[in-house]
């Protein structure tokens, strides 16, 4: 089976690079010099299948443009990408065990993965006990900085902060009391309380909270909770993940609680991928908050956009979390030619410091492994995709939020052994 | 006032939904004792034969009845999921009766399968299919009976099988070409938007309440009408009633306990797919849609009590009020200055998640003290 997938993969590069020669685009990308295996690391099946399998999608393509324009030169030598896919199966123990084979059997020398925060934490003990690289490419709640992974997502200060402050000062309902829903588990939660210390700070209400246990969809009972909290319309704060978006916007909309009436919700896990699936004509009015999105007007966001449907179909769209892990296989090959070495130590010296002049923007790696973002603030529209309304400026990560009780006044610098993991500032 | 009825009509329309799920595994479960894993996969195909419907009635020919759809939708899904729910019992069911673990085993395998034939079959092909099913299961019963006795039957019978093939495909195709959503497989999930009139608010007794959920309401209280007066009514009714209670005298007495076997498990499934119809409407419509559902109808019917319809209208009921009470912390809004330790607790537990732990935990502590649940089954049962 996966001798196949690799012979596959071989041949879908090899052909890609058989038809950058024949168009006179890459002089170098018939004859390398050896070649390097990479691991790739989602959920093929199961209940994250469908989001997953989109990053595969954008790592491949990102992989097949690095080898058609030359592949990645390291002390010299040009080496072809090649990589495997392993499928996580949408259960956390197996990404553990996974990640163990491509680390020891294959012997990749980094793993491009995740996506669930469960999944990180049970690949996360893997890759420090075996001292391997992981890069995660998802938007997630911080409060983790591992010197052996790189986060290329937002953390909560490049999106849920500068979201919250729009939604209080600046949306249509400024000044209102907030909501806030989310699905059970940690990155609504953490999320949620980093919020309530924001709102308290800007001098506003958190009227109430509620979270639906995964896979439940009565959203009735948190219905007549928002209703009852805030009866003249107000501000929610979604942090709901997959099917259970698709139930809360049609029942709120039945329930009358809507744009129109004063309700206005901004979102932390709707992209345009989900806002297809859920129909944007139960969004449209409300918002979302990106580092990423489609509609973003430079030649970079429209090339990306456009090659990946060129590669996979003109009816897909490419989202935020896809655009993480297209940077991050630009940033590893750019840190493993800068390092001149694939040696584990020296690419994750080299790597600190990146820059990439990614879809959204530029982005730089910074010493705590995640990266500096831009921060974009979007109204869903009838079309299905996001008008953008702000945009901030470059934010820096915080891997330990500096509003979040347990870890204010902390933060992570790699690049000094004094410092490290969790130090105070 | 106004809060009493927004809270019961909140109670009555969660509990509606569990009602709607959990009518057939009453049925399949409660009166035959089968215990079917597949229940909510049954239940997922009537919410996709309801897009299906959705997608046929947006053709040009079926455009000016797109708002009656969904009616249409119930009774398509009823037959569908009856459909597979008779080849289920025809083919493996009726092999394991009185080995209850094994069917568990087996019904979850089904379960497994269904997902991922939907998952991995163009939805075009799969209702062409259970077309097929539909043909070549029911088309030799109408055969007069001088051709059902001769001896040249299995022919007619295996060439009405081949018929029955052939119009599948020939369906799938059509339907293939004339819809392009059906006809790519997709593991992604769906959606049913309701005919306008369907949604937005209507308003009772100053009171606006979401038309959807009043659907769902009226879907469950007829299907519940329509199968009490099924069992207690009809001939075939009573002959299902008779074999529950004893089958071996019932079996004596010539009543066909295989006949009953089908119909009273091709009822139970039909019912599945009507609360697919139902659940279509409030979520997504996905290949795990039914699982979310199925822990909530073994926990209905439990504690209704085995064998018993009233049961799981009063439970499901129960259980509905009982969430809305709990999880929206109605208490405190009833008597609002209680004591801060009693409305501390009410307003830990007046989360989605919290109220379903303590609903759990009620059910448990009620069923150390009524093993059978609220209503158990009376007289001898021959075959405890």
């Amino acid at each position: 089976m996966r001798i196949s997938r690799r012979i596959l993969a071989g041949l879908a590069t090899a052909s890609l690079a058989v038809t950058a020669t024949s168009c006179g685009g890459g002089g170098t990308s018939g004859s390398f010099d050896d070649t390097v295996t990479v691991g790739i690391l989602h959920s093929l099946s199961g209940t994250m299948a469908i989001s997953e399998s989109t990053l595969v999608d954008t790592e491949k393509m990102a992989i097949e443009e690095i080898n058609a324009a030359g592949g990645v030169t390291v002390g010299g030598k040009s080496y072809k990408i090649e990589y495997i896919v392993e499928d996580g199966a949408s259960d956390w123990p197996t990404f553990a065990e996974k990640s163990k084979k491509l680390i020891d059997q294959d012997g990749v020398p980094v793993v491009f993965g995740g996506w669930t925060s469960a999944s990180r934490k049970a690949m996360l003990p893997v890759y420090e006990s075996k001292d391997a690289f992981l890069y995660y490419p998802i938007q997630y709640e911080a409060q983790e900085c591992s010197n052996n992974i790189f986060y290329t997502g937002a953390t909560p200060n490049q999106q849920s902060e500068p979201a919250t402050d729009f939604m209080y000062k600046r949306s249509p309902a400024a000044g209102g009391d907030f909501f806030l829903v989310g699905s059970d588990y940690v990155f609504p939660r953490t999320s949620n309380t980093i919020t309530k210390a924001q709102v308290k700070q800007l001098g506003g209400k958190v009227v109430g909270e509620d979270y639906l246990p995964l896979g439940n969809t009565e959203v009735a009972p948190i219905i007549s909770k928002i209703k009852k909290a805030l009866p003249d319309g107000g501000i929610i704060i979604n942090t709901l993940n997959g099917d259970q978006n698709v139930a809360f916007f049609k029942q709120i909309q039945d329930a009358g609680i809507t744009p129109s009436s004063g309700y206005y919700v901004m979102n932390y896990s709707i992209a345009e991928e989900e806002i297809s699936t859920i129909g944007p004509e139960f969004l449209e009015g409300h918002y979302g908050a990106w580092n990423y999105m489609m509609s973003i007007d430079t030649p970079a966001s429209k090339k990306f956009a456009a090659s990946f449907k060129k590669r996979w179909g003109a009816d897909r769209v490419v989202a935020d979390p896809q655009e993480s892990a297209y940077n991050m296989v630009y940033l590893w090959k750019q840190a493993v030619e800068d390092a001149g070495t694939f040696d584990d130590n020296a690419v994750r010296e080299a790597l600190v410091g990146q820059t990439f002049d990614a879809p959204q923007g530029p982005v730089e790696v910074m010493p705590n492994h995640h990266l500096s973002q831009t921060v974009r603030i979007g109204e869903i529209n009838a079309e299905g995709g996001f008008t953008i309304l702000e945009e901030t400026g470059v934010v820096l990560p915080q891997a330990w939020n500096q509003k979040h009780p347990s870890s204010k006044g902390f933060a992570c610098d790699w690049t000094d052994p004094s410092k490290g993991e969790k130090y105070k500032l | 006032m106004e809060l009493l009825l927004d809270s019961l009509f909140n109670g009555v329309a969660i509990g509606s939904v569990l009602l709607v799920a959990a009518l057939g595994l009453a049925i399949v479960f409660g009166l035959m004792g089968v215990i079917n894993l597949a229940h909510g996969e049954l239940m997922m195909l009537g919410a996709y034969t309801t897009y299906v419907t959705q997608l046929i009635f947006k053709l040009p020919i079926l455009k000016p009845f797109y708002n009656s759809y969904i009616i249409v939708s119930i009774f398509l899904a009823f037959i569908v999921s009856g459909v597979v729910g008779i080849l289920l019992e025809k083919t493996i069911i009726r092999k394991l009766y009185g080995s209850p673990l094994e069917t568990l085993l087996a019904t979850w395998g089904v379960s497994l399968i269904l997902q991922q034939f939907v998952r991995s079959v163009p939805l075009a092909y799969g209702t062409g299919l259970v077309i097929s099913l539909l043909i070549g299961l029911f088309l030799p019963t109408t055969f007069p009976s001088k051709i059902k006795e001769s001896i040249n039957f299995k022919y007619f019978k295996f060439s009405s099988w081949i018929f029955a093939a052939l119009t599948g495909v020939l369906t799938g195709s059509v339907i293939s070409s004339s819809v392009s959503k059906l006809s790519r497989a997709s593991a992604r999930n769906v959606d049913v938007t309701a005919p306008s009139w369907m949604r937005g608010q209507v308003e009772i007794i100053g009171t606006a309440f979401p038309k959807t959920r009043l659907m769902i309401i009226v879907i469950t209280l007829i299907s519940v009408i329509a199968i009490t007066l099924f069992l207690n009514q009809s001939a075939w009714g009573m002959r299902i009633r008779a074999v529950t209670q004893n089958r071996q005298m019932s079996d004596c007495l010539g009543i066909s306990t295989e006949k009953v076997d089908i119909i009273t498990f091709g009822i139970g499934s039909g019912l599945a797919g009507v609360a697919g119809v139902a659940v279509s409407l409030l979520g997504s419509v996905g290949p795990n849609v039914g699982g979310n559902y199925i822990v909530g109808c073994f926990m209905v019917v439990v504690l209704g009590g085995v064998g018993n319809l009233l049961g799981t209208v009063l439970a499901s009921f129960g259980i509905g009020i009982m969430t809305d009470l709990i999880g929206a912390g109605r208490l405190l809004s009833i008597w609002p200055d209680m004591p801060l330790p009693l409305s501390n607790t009410i307003n830990f537990f007046a989360t989605t998640s919290m109220a379903r732990v303590m609903i759990f935990a009620l059910i448990v502590i009620f069923l150390q003290f009524k093993p059978t649940g609220l209503f158990p089954q009376k007289g001898r049962m021959v075959e405890n």
